[in-house]
């Protein structure tokens, strides 16, 4: 056993560092060293910095235009550009949309879509949710009806993250009423410009307009845009769930999230006070374990090998330590806590968007499978245990 | 990074896990437990002496010693499968902890005198440490030893001296003026008193007290006695981890299987979410534990202090929150039986309690992870 990286690998982590440093504009790192929000065009400048060096998906294999890396890699690249700060990028164009595109789309389909995802020229979102269908996401009841060389699609959807920015959503509609529910759905790409396409945007709790509402009315979706076969997209989607698991446990992000912790501990004055301390250290020691875990998954993933049931829980408690920091970080701000948006100089620089994370952030054990059906999974696939 | 046994790995812990199957399974535990109640033996020095035919108790040593040459990660694999069916011998105790600690405070003669017997399974080994009024602290401080001429005076107290009960040789830790010491000894040394205490886990410890002159020729004088006490002591945490890993795995199982077959209002409990979310979040601590053994398992022998002090005690921190929940929800999904002494789920969690004990505590580990550097560097 070793758990140490290759001193290949390690150099390859030197070589993202240096090129972080010199390539993030000094008014994107000014924000990252106070892990400030960054607004979709500051997302978008550095997806196109990242594109330009080739780094922007790691994950994707060189035929679709990535830079296959091996996932050691990838596990590195990603690691390196979260513990720097970097803007995240959009998810569901690079690892969402393009993975699905890849493996269920024809080639026409494949040329046409992804250059524009890797160059960022079109951003995603995604239309699962509805106001009717959440975690029972296969009772969705947006319609696509049969009209030649098109669907008409009608109903709507939610929380479309970034709808109101997107120059394309990718749907799941139904396409057949009258057979079991996951059997009826199909996977379609639609233009946010066709007619009868209107994204209303909300606020999330954090005050960061991320969420919208789309409608759908009478919206001609013409047929190149299905995604694998005719009501085949309940096997598209899942599939999605499962790409990428050496990344879901955001690690780096949550690393970054310890270490402003401390920094807000180190100038409220209670680094060195014992309950603070031990707080903090809990937490890490937390995360250390799921670092640990995560590397077990890379390893595994590095020989070929499937997912292992540690994978299964990198989502479960990455989420939840990621809320955990956040939590900490305000318990650490005392009465700075109570701040809300306000101008500069109210609280300091490195509090100033805590509460909006902390917030927003609650949102990380809700998306991409709320961790109660993320132990329904476990419960059912790994542990066997038996229906309701 | 590779976390692939090597086939010589992987063939010892598959005899390991043949010989506890069917040579110790739980069931043997149980039976120990319940007649050596008040005789204070706890387990058979025939097996002893098998695993020492066998090899296993000479995993850590170097071949120089008399050993396999072998790393953490082999001791791991055996006390992860002495975990799972609680193996009474005192492995942890005879090989990880006094042998480690001999091994690095010893002369080679010491060694010989020593070590050899114990690796050969013929004797086993304890080291008398800690101190009721200084917790978990690596250096002895209220046990004493002044020079007297060429002898040594010792006096001081040890509760709960793991495997003290029945060890041939006791190491035992002294201050002398601040510098930590540590002195092999006989049990039937005039300067040694045991008195056997019971433990919760069904097994027994000692009481030590040592109140007399010592030889010099008893005192390790091989090595630095501070570094070996604090590296014996990190070797044990880290491989508690292990031991636990396998205790946390045999509990998950038993408490899966009971939700399986455990009918109520009609259908298996298992088919309730409430408690199939339960027995997830045991699942996941299982997961984190497995992964932190491996931590303890690679870095804790490392010779670089910080890595290795920030690794095992997280590790052991983890094991004592992720242990205590994972065995304490197994109790309270099996129910009422699971309360009763005549299920194995309470051997396994009262086990697990003196494991989440020995070798510090949470509230030790987590302090000393936090007084590690990498905890302060930003």
């Amino acid at each position: 056993m070793d758990l140490s990286f290759s001193s290949d690998d390690l150099r390859f982590r030197d070589e993202v560092r240096a090129w972080i440093a010199e390539s993030l504009p000094a008014d994107l790192c000014a924000k990252a060293d106070v892990d400030a929000h960054f607004d979709m065009e500051e997302v978008m400048r550095w997806h196109k910095l990242l594109h330009a060096k080739g780094w922007v998906a790691p994950h994707w294999p060189t035929q679709f235009g990535g830079p296959g890396l091996p996932p050691t890699r990838r596990f590195i690249l990603t690691e390196e550009l979260e513990l720097a700060g970097t803007p995240s990028l959009s998810p569901f164009g690079l690892s969402m949309v393009g993975p699905a595109i890849m493996q269920f789309g024809a080639p026409e389909q494949q040329q046409r879509f992804l250059p524009k995802i890797l160059s960022g020229e079109e951003v995603w979102c995604q239309g699962y949710s509805e106001p009717g269908a959440g975690s029972d996401l296969a009772s969705l009841r947006t319609t696509a009806a049969d009209d030649g060389d098109a669907f008409v699609v009608n109903g709507q959807k939610t929380w479309t993250t970034y709808a109101q920015y997107a120059d394309w959503i990718f749907c799941l509609v139904r396409t057949d009423g009258n057979v079991k529910k996951q059997a009826g759905i199909s996977f379609v790409l639609i233009d946010m410009r066709t007619p009868g396409v209107e994204a209303r945007p909300m606020l999330t709790i954090g005050h960061t307009p991320a969420f919208c509402d789309t409608f759908f009315e009478n919206v001609r979706v013409p047929k190149t845009q299905l995604i694998g076969p005719l009501h085949g997209g309940w096997t598209v989607a899942k599939a999605l769930l499962g790409h990428e698991r050496t990344l879901i446990a955001a690690v780096g992000h949550s690393q970054r999230a310890i270490r402003r912790v401390k920094r807000i501990a180190a100038a409220q004055g209670v680094l060195d006070d014992p309950s603070w301390r031990g707080r903090i250290a809990r937490l890490e020691i937390q995360l250390r374990a799921l670092q640990m875990a995560n590397y077990r998954t890379l390893a595994g993933a590095a020989l070929g090998h499937a997912p292992g049931p540690e994978s299964s829980i990198l989502k479960l408690r990455g989420s939840e330590i990621l809320q955990n920091a956040f939590e900490l970080a305000m318990d650490l701000m005392g009465p700075d806590a109570l701040a809300w948006f306000n101008e500069p100089g109210v609280v300091p620089e490195l509090e100033q968007s805590v509460a909006s994370s902390y917030c927003y952030n609650r949102a990380t054990t809700i998306y991409g499978g709320s961790s109660e059906i993320q132990k329904n999974i476990i419960a059912k696939l790994i542990l066997g245990l038996p229906g309701a | 990074m590779d976390f692939q046994l090597t086939d010589e790995q992987n063939l010892l812990r598959d005899s390991v896990r043949t010989f506890t199957k069917q040579r110790s399974p739980i069931g043997r535990f149980r039976k120990i437990r319940d007649t050596a109640e008040g005789a204070g033996a706890g387990w058979d020095q025939a097996v002893w002496r098998e695993m020492g035919e066998l090899g296993w108790l000479s995993l850590p040593f170097p071949e120089s010693a008399g050993g396999f040459g072998g790393t953490l990660v082999d001791v791991g694999l055996v006390l992860e499968a002495f975990g799972a069916t609680l193996v009474p011998e005192p492995y942890l105790a005879s090989v990880v902890f006094a042998g480690t600690a001999l091994l690095r405070a010893g002369t080679s003669a010491q060694h010989e005198r020593w070590l050899a017997p114990m690796i050969e399974g013929a004797t086993s080994l304890a080291l008398a440490h800690a101190e009721r009024e200084h917790r978990f602290d690596l250096r002895p401080r209220s046990t004493s030893a002044t020079r007297e001429g060429e002898s040594w005076r010792v006096r001081g107290t040890k509760p709960f001296v793991a495997n003290g009960h029945r060890a041939d040789v006791l190491l035992v830790s002294a201050s002398s003026g601040g510098d930590s010491m540590l002195f092999a000894l006989p049990r039937d040394h005039a300067a040694l008193r045991v008195d056997t205490a019971r433990t919760i886990d069904g097994l027994a410890s000692a009481t030590v007290t040592i109140d007399g002159m010592i030889a010099d020729e008893h005192r390790l004088a091989g090595g630095d006695a501070a570094s070996a006490i604090e590296r014996a002591h990190d070797a044990a945490a880290a491989m508690a981890v292990s031991e636990g890993l396998g205790i946390c795995q045999s509990v998950l199982s038993l408490t899966v299987e009971h939700l399986r077959t455990r009918e109520q209002f009609g259908v298996p409990i298992g088919s309730f979410q409430a408690l199939q979310h339960r027995a997830v979040e045991m699942f996941v601590e299982v997961e984190l534990i497995r992964s932190m053994a491996v931590l303890a398992s690679v870095r804790g022998g490392d010779d670089d202090d910080d890595a290795r002090r920030s690794a095992v005690s997280a590790a052991k921190a983890q094991l004592a929150t992720g242990g205590r929940f994972v065995t304490q929800q197994a109790i309270q999904l099996h129910g009422g039986i699971g309360i009763t002494d005549e299920h194995d789920v309470g051997l396994y969690f009262k086990r697990m309690h003196a494991l989440g004990v020995m070798f510090g505590d949470e509230e030790h580990h987590v302090r000393r992870f936090a007084d590690t550097p990498s905890f302060a560097a930003m």
